[in-house]
């Protein structure tokens, strides 16, 4: 076995993040007197138990897999979009919007508000992208200011034009023919909340593995990440690579809050600041922001979030465990340090042990 | 017209004061060199533990157990600060992913735990801090309404923090070896100071503040813990980019946005201010801000190094 080759180096430090994470909840689970052993049987049959909870996984998992693609994407091309969020909640507007406003066929469209979720993430990551391009604004930055803007722009404009039946807080649920969720699906999987969401992010991942390594434009792209300098030496436009990686990125977020508040949900919901967009960054982190391993982290992930709420109905164990147990992976995946020390070590000790 | 500052100016002034020290935090972090975008996890910390302090304490020590809590709130979210002082100062971590999981494990963790003892989720406490004015300077007519009469005590307190912490970034040698070791920490190293430990000092320290404005967000007009401080703390960080990492810059950009997020909330109460949509006023921190980081790009007074892990051999 070969610790040193960098895939599997990055599959172990996803693994032992992840066994960390599980060993922190058990702790927190027991000093708070609750039995982890019996806490985790049930959070993973709420999430795995039968065929409508493996559906509800899926689509539970369907926004972290395409907002944990569009940080992985940025990662890729030497940005960190922490905008996810916001991109998500005005992909989400833009098709809400469609969806409450035109009576279409559902064949008709659908297509047109997937494509308007992916131009209101795309748009609302074109600001920070032109002031990185432009002035040299940290990206960081520029996308935490228009997460907070997108908050309180969806918190005006959701009562203010598309104010729910009963409640101020969130929209008027959307017709049938605007919803991703399509009868065959549900009823194959017993009445889950899966829907198209999850196929069509599924393609996208390929879309996206393909662009990022077979076209000119992926190289590119990874080639102004890698150094800026150098790809603006080979007379590559760094500027427009910077724009156009942060719209790519942005507009996956915005797809995934298309499958967020038209497939997994029927409406969209003020005053809250979606967190699959901090949950992406654990997502790209622990797939090693491969496509593929983001798709592995995505259901694990959705799986604790799928299978929290089970849990706490068959125990006392509150439901926020499983966002305590994603946010220590995400800190276990930063001080991978740690880990590559660990690593190393036990390398060191097999070879020690092979030359003797 | 007079009248309706006279009356949004104490609210104002109580929405400010948890930023303004924040934002004082942050301020010490990153003059220091180590970006600290998990104050809002660090507020919710201090929020939980005050909270938690409080109503153990409150039936033996009415008011007593106010100001313990605020104690007890600064350094419990001192210590969670050092998870991240951990990973971004030994480990080398990426700071972002760091202070994001700050942010989250702190939202997660508190919730958690406060279900556990008090079912729901949130802990409400009794007594919220009184309301005191400022005797004789009261009296002065126009500003003694506007800036001594009926003011927390909090707010002073963390006034005197303000002028204790330019004391100490500009004046005291403890400062000038924070600021160096934001600027350059190789010469500052060179120069016998000890990187590592200023900087775990510094995110301390940005712990610390960042918790006691969570806390005086409960003692003051929240009176309870639920979880969340509404994005403050990132508004903290904003408000220390637009005073551009200077002490009384971040005053002005506290009090400014501040000033601006009271005035959107009361904005239907009130017809003169109706009249301007609420979500331009919500909106409008945020835009300032990127605003002046583009005007701000070619002369930005941020740290040189912050971000950057110090690495002993890199020159």
């Amino acid at each position: 076995m070969n610790l040193n080759s960098d895939k599997f180096r990055a599959l172990w430090v996803a693994l032992i993040s992840v066994f960390l994470g599980l060993v922190a909840g058990a702790i927190l689970m027991a000093l708070t007197g609750h039995n982890p052993f019996e806490g985790y049987t049930y959070l993973f049959q709420g999430g795995l138990m039968n065929i409508e909870r493996i559906g509800n996984t899926l689509a539970t998992s369907t926004a972290l897999f395409l907002t944990g693609i569009s940080v992985a994407f940025a990662f890729k091309t030497g940005l960190f979009n922490i905008g996810a969020s916001g991109q998500m909640l005005m992909g989400g507007l833009f098709a809400t919007a469609i969806g409450l406003t035109w009576d279409l066929p559902k064949p008709i469209l659908l297509p047109i508000i997937l494509i308007a979720s992916i131009i209101g993430g795309g748009l609302w990551a074109l600001i920070p992208g032109l002031l990185k391009a432009k002035f040299n604004v940290h990206e960081v930055v520029a996308t935490i200011m228009m997460n907070w803007i997108a908050y309180w722009t969806i918190n005006y404009t959701i009562p203010a034009y598309f104010k729910g039946e009963y409640l101020e807080t969130e929209s008027r649920i959307i017709g049938n023919n605007a919803s991703l969720r399509v009868e065959w699906l549900t009823d194959l999987f017993n009445g889950s909340y899966i829907n198209l969401g999850f196929f069509i992010a599924v393609a996208v991942i390929i879309i996206i593995a393909i662009v990022l390594d077979k076209t000119v434009l992926g190289f590119t792209l990874k080639a102004v990440g890698f150094n800026k300098e150098s790809a603006k030496y080979s007379g590559m436009n760094v500027n427009k690579s910077i724009i156009l990686s942060m719209m790519i990125a942005g507009g996956l977020a915005g797809l995934g809050g298309a499958t967020f508040y038209l497939g997994y949900s029927s409406n969209i919901q003020i005053g809250v600041l979606p967190a699959q967009g901090f949950d992406g960054i654990a997502v790209a982190l622990l797939g090693a922001n491969n496509p593929y391993g983001a798709l592995a982290a995505a259901v694990f992930f959705g799986l604790l979030h799928s299978g929290k709420g089970f849990m706490n109905a068959m125990t006392d164990v509150p439901p926020e465990i499983g966002d305590t147990i994603i946010a220590t992976i995400i800190y276990f995946a930063a001080t991978s340090l740690l880990i590559h020390k660990f690593l190393d070590k036990i390398t060191a000790f097999f070879k020690g042990g092979l030359k003797k | 017209m007079i009248d309706i500052i006279t009356g949004i100016f104490p609210y104002a002034i109580a929405f400010t004061i948890p930023l303004l020290i924040t934002s004082l935090g942050g301020l010490f972090s990153e003059r220091s060199g180590v970006v600290n975008i998990g104050l809002e996890g660090l507020m919710i910390m201090g929020s939980f533990s005050g909270a938690l302090t409080i109503l153990s304490l409150e039936k033996v020590l009415p008011h007593g157990s106010i100001w313990i809590g605020l104690l007890v709130a600064a350094l419990t979210a001192g210590v969670f600060s050092l998870l991240h002082a951990f990973a971004s100062i030994h480990l080398k971590a990426n700071q972002i992913i760091s202070g994001t999981a700050i942010n989250m494990i702190a939202g997660a963790i508190t919730v958690f735990i406060a279900r556990n003892i008090t079912g729901s989720g949130n802990i409400r406490i009794k007594l919220g801090l009184n309301r005191v004015s400022v005797p004789v300077l009261k009296d002065i007519p126009f500003i003694g309404d506007m800036f001594f009469t009926n003011t927390y005590m909090t707010t002073w307190l963390v006034l005197l923090i303000l002028i204790l912490a330019n004391f100490i970034i500009y004046k005291t040698s403890f400062g000038l070896r924070l600021r160096a070791c934001g600027e350059h920490p190789q010469a500052a190293a060179a120069a016998g100071i000890n990187v590592f430990v200023i900087r775990y000092i510094s995110v301390f320290i940005s712990g610390c503040l960042a918790g006691l404005g969570g806390a005086i967000i409960l003692v003051t007009y929240s009176g309870e813990f639920n979880g969340s401080v509404a994005g403050l703390g990132f508004l903290a960080l904003a408000s220390l980019i637009f005073g551009q990492w200077k002490p009384l810059g971040i005053l002005g950009a506290t009090f400014f946005f501040g000033f601006a997020s009271t005035v959107a909330n009361v904005s239907q109460a009130i017809p003169v201010l109706a009249t301007i949509p609420a979500i331009i006023l919500k909106i409008f921190p945020y835009v300032v801000t990127l605003i002046a980081l583009v005007v701000f790009s070619k002369s930005s007074q941020a740290p040189k190094a912050v971000g950057e892990p110090f690495d002993q051999g890199k020159r």
